[in-house]
């Protein structure tokens, strides 16, 4: 059963790529390479290496834009979730950002801040910050409530409630909120690549598409996504690994 | 015990004929076998209670001869016509009530009839005369989240009987209903056998239930799955409704088919 | 919040950050942030004009028809891989692929395909919305109760009657909550194709207030735009709780 699994995967990656490859062929456009041309070109880029210095360069603002979302989100998220002012000052605030296209922020970003890592940063951080709050404040507002009562019967204090109860429950959606967030910063930063500075994978894209250059350009491409979907899918095995009967399946985008 | 045997022989009574018959069923799931090559005979017009402990392939018995589960093998005939699938002279009531959230108790009821395509007056007309049989007049334009779970297997109970499909099939009907609701459907259950002029074939797992309100008992036991014995209660059951369970061989017959189920239950 | 045993409608914390806002405008802390009445005047002022028309109607045609399409081509292929197990095995990946992918680094292909018109935005807001609609419809038909598609059957159902009857009913719920996070998702994708393509719609209009340092007009824009991002996916969170009465009780 599970080679059947992997088999049907194998095989409908093969009719994708095989679809592009003939696609690539016909040609369906002269700016449509096939699918081996690109993967030459990916491979070519990963041989001299400029594809590693790329990333480093795409990366940055994504590493550091996540991190400062995951501390203030996470933080936030935690005191709206515990105390009702909060939750009346700030939720509409990320309810409405949460629904919001924050990208048309950019242009302002770029005009307040410049055109180098802080305004992509900032980017990362609106589009990553709004899941994060939301998810850890929905989670510990849903706290099963029997489960409160259970730790006060027994003689908790607030602070071990909230240590020892409403985190280790929340955790799992704070999990979850946070690879929505890094799924929502990988949009913020590859836009900001696009938009504001052309800079690591950014750059190959905008400028092999300036030099015509296709199968290099879809090769970028190719491995930006790649890179996203291979990482994301990673946390999510980790999460499922680290809350294993644990998962309440909270839906949230 | 062999008292209470001896007083069943000598009270031997004229069976109807079979509405439904059973022929060497056998159902394998993988390597789980099921049901292993088993005969039963429903009479016409009359209740048949199967009854057994939980994995003895009841369900899956009354699944195949609604037509829902294929057997690998044996036969079902209902009045005499082989079963390939589901059909309208069988009509099943859910467990689990199965019923529509998003449509009222009349469009409810009227669904089976809906579904054969009967003009929608006409299906309402026969859809509220059964409403009103199981007792839920008044609530045709409720939604079934506004009922309690009696009264949303009443509306199951309704949809079966307005498509008069001449075998009914009840899945455990009243395993998801309260007690004192069941109590009352189960002496509910007892006129309606006796007005329709139906055959039912009801699954249940309480011995009770199953005394209380069958012409005949199956008792049905696992591993493998057979049929271990045939019941027919004789003496209680023109009795009055509620004088059954003070019945002398009510009380027996549930002693007895306990005893044989008692090993069964882990 | 309940304040003085009064209780404050969900929402109303919005009017204290205007309120912040038209402080922090006025005092002149920076330039970037103009007080929100001035906004709101120009909001007035422009919403009416040929320009704001153009790009609203830009936006709004490229929007509808991305929203249609993944609609119309997400919720058959949903249902269609829900009830096929081959079909599941073979498309669902990709479709974990796509919601998850970082979609922006795709319009650059569209742009070079398609052009740097409607067609390429149309598409890249369709590609921000049929992913997480085809998984919702799939997870709705994959709920559906086994006793009901039973009882369909013993009721002797035709396929086509059980699918617009039961199966399209009893998966509504999901199908509307992947609808709703859809059309979010669209409303970003069709922002962010407009400011990648950047010569129609808003997009273009953001160019021009920015590059002209017209800080009201550029919130005014924003404004009305969160503002029907929010409506919409607050009108379609209202169908959903509509349905929700049974979404519990399948």
């Amino acid at each position: 059963m599970k080679h059947r699994s992997l088999f049907l995967k194998l095989l409908s990656a093969l009719i994708v790529f095989g679809a592009w490859e003939i696609a690539g062929r016909i040609p369906v456009s002269y700016a449509f390479p096939t699918f081996l041309e690109a993967m030459q070109a990916l491979l070519a880029m990963t041989l001299d290496g400029t594809i590693f210095v790329a990333y480093g360069e795409t990366l940055k603002p994504l590493v550091v834009g996540v991190a400062i979302s995951a501390v203030f989100g996470i933080g936030l998220g935690l005191w709206i979730g515990l105390s009702e002012r909060f939750d009346w000052l700030f939720s509409p605030v990320f309810i409405v950002m949460q629904a919001a296209p924050l990208a048309a922020l950019i242009p302002l970003l770029v005009m307040a801040y410049g055109i180098g890592l802080t305004s992509k940063v900032f980017v990362v951080c609106i589009m990553a910050m709004p899941v994060i709050v939301l998810n850890t404040s929905g989670a510990v507002r849903n706290t099963p409530s029997s489960m409160k009562e259970m730790a006060t019967s027994f003689l908790a204090s607030d602070r071990d409630v909230i240590l020892k109860i409403i985190i280790p429950a929340a955790s799992p959606v704070i999990f979850s909120g946070l690879r929505l967030g890094i799924s929502a910063g990988f949009i913020g930063a590859i836009l900001a690549e696009l938009k504001i500075t052309p800079t690591g994978v950014g750059d190959i894209i905008t400028y092999s598409r300036s030099i015509a250059d296709y199968p290099s350009m879809y090769a970028a491409i190719f491995s930006i996504i790649a890179l996203a979907v291979i990482f994301l899918n990673v946390l999510e095995r980790v999460e499922n690994f680290l809350f294993a009967g644990n998962n309440r399946g909270y839906a949230s985008d | 015990m062999h008292q209470t045997n001896r007083s069943f022989d000598h009270l031997q009574e004229i069976v109807p004929p079979s509405a439904v018959s059973v022929r060497n069923v056998s159902k394998r799931y993988n390597d789980v076998e099921a049901l292993r090559d088993l005969s039963l005979e429903f009479p016409r017009g009359q209740l048949t209670s199967l009854l057994g402990p939980s994995g003895c392939g009841k369900t899956t018995l009354l699944k195949i001869i609604a037509g829902l589960i294929k057997a690998n093998s044996g036969d079902v005939e209902v009045n005499g016509v082989k079963v390939e699938g589901p059909g309208p002279d069988r009509a099943f009531v859910f467990q689990d009530f199965a019923l529509l959230p998003w449509a009222n108790v009349l469009r409810n009821v009227a669904f089976g009839l809906e579904l054969r395509g009967v003009a929608k007056s006409e299906r309402e007309a026969i859809a509220e005369k059964y409403i009103r049989n199981v007792g839920l007049t008044g609530f045709e334009r409720s939604y079934p989240h506004e009922l309690s779970g009696g009264m949303r297997q009443r509306v199951g109970l309704a949809r079966a009987l307005a498509v008069d499909a001449q075998v009914l099939l009840l899945d455990e009907p009243f395993s998801a209903v309260d007690e004192q609701n069941r109590r009352k459907f189960q002496e509910d259950m007892l006129a309606l056998v006796q007005n329709e002029k139906k055959t039912f074939i009801f699954v249940t797992h309480s011995i009770e239930e199953a005394v209380y309100v069958s012409d005949q008992i199956a008792v049905l036991l696992p591993r493998p799955s057979r049929v271990s014995e045939v019941i027919r209660p004789t003496s209680f059951r023109n009795k009055d409704a509620v004088n059954i369970r003070r019945d002398p061989e009510y009380l027996d017959i549930i002693d007895r088919i306990w005893a044989s189920l008692r090993n069964y239950v882990e | 919040m309940t304040v003085f045993g009064l209780r404050l409608p969900g929402m109303s914390s919005l009017i204290l950050w205007a309120l912040l806002w038209e402080v922090v405008g006025r005092s002149g802390l920076t330039f970037f942030i103009p007080p929100i009445s001035e906004v709101f005047l120009t909001l007035f002022g422009i919403i009416g004009t040929p320009a704001f028309t153009k790009a609203l109607t830009e936006t709004g045609y490229a929007f509808i028809g991305g929203v249609a399409a993944s609609i119309v081509i997400g919720i058959p292929v949903g249902i269609l891989i829900g009830k096929n197990r081959l079909l599941d095995e073979m498309i669902l990946p990709w479709v974990n692929i796509f919601l998850s992918a970082p979609l922006t680094a795709l319009v650059p292909v569209l742009m070079v395909l398609f052009g740097f018109g409607m067609t390429s935005i149309v598409i890249t807001t369709t590609l921000f919305a049929i992913w997480i609609i085809i998984l919702n419809t799939r997870a709705g038909v994959m709920q559906i109760n086994r006793s009901m598609v039973e009882m369909a059957r013993s009721f002797g159902a035709k396929p086509l009657e059980a699918f617009f009857k039961i199966y399209f009913w009893a998966a509504l719920p999901e199908i509307l909550g992947g609808v709703r996070i859809g059309v979010i998702r669209a409303v970003k994708g069709v922002i962010i194709g407009q400011l990648l393509i950047s010569i129609v719609g808003f997009g273009a209009l953001f160019e021009l207030y920015s590059s002209n340092f017209l800080m009201s007009h550029f919130w005014a824009v924003l404004i009305v735009l969160f503002g029907m991002a929010f409506s919409i996916s607050e009108f379609l969170a209202y169908l959903e709780r509509r349905v929700a009465y049974y979404a519990a009780k399948r």
